[in-house]
């Protein structure tokens, strides 16, 4: 429906998705995503560099404070940005290309192979999500990849399922039908005819889940598995924070920094899901 | 099925959309998937059916566990201590059959699972299954509380968000449900502890009780059931006030998929024509609100209450070290940081049974509650 | 003169949208007495059930209602909420069009009457309320009542849950009862059944009836007079035989040219052609110009004023060319 009291510039200039929530989401990712890159250039100290007294409160030179060490907690919070996003990044890239190889060929081939690794599936999920990750990710050692690796082992298996429903659904399509009928070879049927369109859902979800492996992998490394000191590593900052209980400015601005960047990809995905699914409105 | 359709079918979206919090994604184990003209009883049995296969499958992956640890396997069962001492070690190879091959090794864990022994904490030097059972009741008590509050906040926010929708109500309550699920709940906790008890004094401090209380006898585990049944009352009072931030931070993070849930149902269902009836009898708003719409709501609602009770327990292991809750979270997370591989999976293992048996009341409890989709 | 039973006067209904708030009712004068039965006529859209539902605050809150509802001499158009929800179900009574989705799913049949009975009797106890419900049932004939009281709404028929619905209407004995296309979704020969209920409830009652509806057939025999409403506004109102007798406006004569009628057998049922004007995009001068057959100049021009001569009143620049145009 067009809104016919909304002046006729805005109506031209803002496109009708980017609702509030949305651009405030998108603003919020987009700084921490500056921040990936320009945290060298931004950034007031070195991160690991012991840069001033411990434990000194907020001030004019340290606008966030130091930690136990002398650190600037500004500077190791801008920092986390590299130490928390691209490995949410490439957690949810290697568990979507994973879970999405196997959905699709375990819907498309079907048979003992397909519910093989749909029986798979519903293993890994009748684990609680973090007690798995935390048991893999213990299994492999502490490390910032052996916690990448657990996420991926348990997040693989959401994909899968909805790919092979993807799979399924556009297998019964017309168009599927009609190239069989021609005589098209079945990797090329499932490459060319079915994948193309089973992709939408599986991006958006990626998209949507950013934040919860954000939040997974911060958690992990809180509770001492993921990254090791003196990695600037948001949740690890956290745990530093909360053995200085009583110096809550250690733990303030990672905490803010998880909590802004989460909330962006859920304000995100929120947007998204509001205008994907029109029984919202 | 319409409205029961909904939860299962949405619940990926649900858990996509972010709307869970700090322990992962939402994914239902297995959503009832009750067919149209499906008899209930077949649903049951083919649920029940699976449900030692799945067991099987989460014992397997567990055993997987303790053999992809790096270098000696012995390392995943024994300390650096004793892997110094020969015959700790020639007794650990007997135990877990190691110097034998794979599947005979597969075959004396489950044999070993089955009699209970889950192996021997290098911690606390305590079978690991004594350690569970001897947490459980602490966890079992924050995740309770926090399930009341959690449901208290989200059904209240579903319903106010609903009724007054596309209001300034609706966006706020919106807004906290969103930051509920975005919140890392251990920041959220150390956040709170300090401004609450330290700064304010208006919540006590860490632990179960007031360091300085003397311990009522252990009889259910649960604090505020012993405190009772020691007929000390203001025992009672205080482990209820203990109980109250922990449990908030916990329940705040789930009240977010619930008041989303909440919120959905209810716009659908203030919509219907019977709300219309129920107004036209000269119902008040709040009845038509209560025990019209929420009662039709009611199905779903009480599913993804229950769902949620698994992921409060993972939200535990989280909350629990803020708070030095004595409870399977805080023991699992010690594990974690000793690399304590027996307890870590045999927490593991835990968590994934209890898991496993909630989702299956709850998808039975839902078809059988559900008049519509019994009568199909 | 008495006060009439219930008395609309200059009514009008809004909805606010965020451009321009859209007017669907736009002034209607309606009266009716007790034992009396007052059917009101239109195509869907052309906002009789809003008024109607305006006039006891049942609109959602994106709608507004001025002008004037009279219930008993009682101002209903701006009265608290309070005074109102002690009028509906006990002094005004309403049931809708779609008995399937009227009924809440998950209450049992007995139990919704016994909530209509002590929302507005709070001394009688569950058991006298539910012995009530049972008569109730009883007086709408279904059969096996003390049975039937103990079942949820959708082990019954559409018919029958309309009428444990006439059952819940009339159980605090209302004064005005107000249909709102009762029969509608309902099989033809069930829908006889449900107006004969209805009629002789009326009788027993001495009910004030508004009968709300989209066919002029169904108030044959049923209504004593009728208000024939196109877009808003109310364009003829005569007493039934007169209304048959001697249309005046056009649209009323297009409304009884395609009731269908089964001794003479038509083949094809006649319909005015084209649709009731969307809300807010209103046609200059008479709303129905566009659709009618003898529309001239100045029917495109100016807005017909409402002529009467006591008994029988007409919106139509032409109402006294007898049918001329239109032969």
């Amino acid at each position: 429906m067009t809104d016919q009291s909304l002046p006729l510039a805005r109506r031209l200039l803002v496109p009708y998705w980017l609702t509030l929530p949305m651009a405030i989401g998108l603003a919020i990712v987009l700084f921490w995503l500056l921040m990936v890159v320009l945290a060298p250039v931004v950034a007031p100290y070195d991160p690991l560099e012991l840069v001033g007294r411990r434990l000194q409160p907020p001030s004019w030179q340290h606008w966030l404070g130091t930690d136990a060490l002398g650190r600037d907690v500004l500077s190791r919070t801008l920092f986390g940005a590299l130490h928390s996003i691209p490995i949410a990044v490439i957690v949810v890239v290697l568990a979507v290309s994973f879970g999405a190889l196997l959905g699709a060929l375990s819907g498309y081939i079907g048979g003992l192979f397909g519910s093989a690794i749909m029986r798979l599936v519903d293993v890994t999920l009748s684990f609680p999500p973090m007690l798995l990750a935390m048991a893999v990710a213990a299994s492999l050692g502490p490390g910032l990849e052996n916690a990448a690796i657990a996420m991926v082992i348990v997040w693989w298996p959401v994909y899968a399922r909805l790919m092979r429903a993807q799979v399924l659904e556009v297998r019964e399509r017309e168009h599927v039908e009609a190239a069989i009928a021609a005589g098209a070879s079945r990797p090329r049927i499932l490459f060319k005819h079915i994948l193309p369109l089973c992709w939408t859902p599986i991006l958006i979800s990626a998209t949507m889940d950013l934040g919860q492996v954000i939040l997974l992998a911060a958690s992990l490394s809180f509770i001492g598995l993921g990254a090791t000191p003196p990695t600037p590593e948001w949740g690890s900052m956290i745990s530093d924070g909360a053995q200085q209980f009583y110096s809550w400015w250690v733990a303030f601005g990672p905490g803010v920094a998880i909590l802004t960047v989460v909330l962006g990809f859920n304000f995100i995905g929120d947007g998204l899901h509001d205008y994907l699914d029109p029984r919202s409105e | 099925m319409l409205t029961s359709g909904w939860v299962f079918v949405n619940n990926h979206r649900t858990v996509s959309s972010g709307q869970t919090s700090i322990f992962g994604s939402m994914h239902p184990c297995e959503g009832a998937k009750l067919e149209k003209g499906q008899p209930l009883t077949r649903f049951i049995l083919k649920r029940l059916f699976a449900m030692p296969f799945l067991v099987l499958g989460i014992v397997t992956l567990a055993f997987l566990l303790t053999t992809v640890t790096k270098g000696d396997p012995l390392t995943a069962i024994l300390s650096d201590r004793q892997l110094n001492d020969p015959e700790a070690v020639k007794a650990a190879m007997a135990r877990w059959g190691l110097d034998r091959s794979l599947p005979e090794r597969y075959f004396i864990y489950v044999r070993n699972l089955l009699s209970g022994d889950l192996g021997t904490s290098f911690v606390t030097r305590r079978p690991v299954l004594t350690d569970v059972l001897f947490r459980l009741p602490a966890t079992l008590e924050l995740v309770g509380a926090a399930m009341v509050i959690g449901s208290t906040i989200g059904i209240s926010l579903g319903v106010l968000a609903a009724y007054f929708k596309n209001s300034w109500i609706d966006h706020l309550a919106r807004l906290f449900a969103l930051v509920g699920s975005s919140v890392p709940v251990f920041w959220m906790g150390l956040a709170l502890l300090y401004v609450l008890s330290v700064k304010l004094g208006v919540v006590p401090g860490p632990g179960r009780l007031d360091p300085r209380a003397s311990l009522p006898p252990t009889v259910t585990g649960f604090m505020t059931i012993d405190t009772l049944l020691a007929g000390e009352f203001k025992l009672f009072a205080n482990a209820l006030w203990h109980l109250l931030l922990p449990a908030f931070v916990l329940g705040w993070a789930v009240s977010g998929t619930i008041s989303r849930l909440v919120r959905a149902n209810m716009l659908e269902v203030l919509g219907r024509e019977f709300i219309l009836t129920a107004r036209a009898k000269g119902a008040g708003e709040l009845r038509v609100v209560i025990r019209h719409a929420l009662r039709n709501t009611l199905v779903p609602t009480l599913t993804v209450i229950s769902y949620s009770f698994a992921y409060l327990l993972t939200g535990a292991v989280l909350t629990e070290t803020i708070f030095s809750w004595p409870g399977l979270g805080s023991y699992a997370v010690g594990a974690a940081r000793a690399l304590d591989f027996p307890a870590i999976i045999g927490v593991t293992l835990v968590g994934g049974i209890i898991f496993l048996l909630t989702n299956l009341i709850t998808d039975i409890a839902y078809v059988i509650a559900n008049p519509r989709v019994r009568l199909g | 003169m008495n006060t009439p039973l219930f008395s609309v006067r200059d009514l009008r209904v809004g909805f606010l949208s965020r451009s321009l708030p859209l007017e669907a009712v736009r002034g209607i004068d309606l009266h009716v007495d007790h034992g009396e039965v007052l059917g009101i006529v239109g195509e869907s859209g052309s906002g009789k059930s809003v008024g109607m539902l305006g006039s006891v605050s049942l609109l959602p809150p994106s709608a507004y209602v001025t002008g004037s509802a009279r219930f008993q001499g009682q101002e209903l158009v701006g009265l608290d909420r309070r005074s109102l929800q002690k009028l509906r179900g006990s002094r005004i009574a309403m049931i809708f069009q779609d008995p399937l989705s009227s009924l809440n799913p998950v209450t049992k049949v007995g139990t919704q009457i016994v909530e209509a009975i002590r929302l507005h009797d709070r001394k009688i106890s569950k058991r006298d309320a539910m012995e009530r419900a049972i008569e109730l049932l009883e007086l709408v004939a279904i059969p096996e009542p003390n049975r039937r009281v103990h079942q949820y709404p959708h082990e019954f028929s559409g018919g029958m849950r309309q009428r444990v619905m006439i059952a819940m209407a009339v159980a605090n004995d209302p004064d005005l009862l107000i249909a709102d296309e009762p029969t509608t979704a309902l099989d033809v020969t069930v829908q006889a059944q449900i107006m004969e209920v209805l009629a002789t409830l009326q009788k027993r009652l001495n009910l004030g009836l508004i009968l709300i509806t989209h066919d002029l057939g169904v108030l044959a025999g049923h209504a004593d007079r009728v208000a024939v409403v196109y877009a808003g506004q109310v364009v003829e109102q005569a007493s039934i035989d007169d209304l048959f007798a001697n249309p005046k406006h056009p649209y009323t004569r297009g409304l009884i040219a395609s009731i269908p009628n089964i001794s003479e057998e038509k083949e094809r049922l006649f319909s005015i052609e084209g649709a009731p004007p969307p809300l807010g995009r209103l046609p200059s001068g008479c709303a129905f110009n566009p659709r009618c057959t003898m529309a001239q100049d100045v029917c495109r021009n100016l807005d017909p004023q409402t002529t009467t001569d006591g008994a029988h009143s007409v919106a139509c620049h032409f109402a006294d060319d007898k049918e001329g145009a239109c032969a």
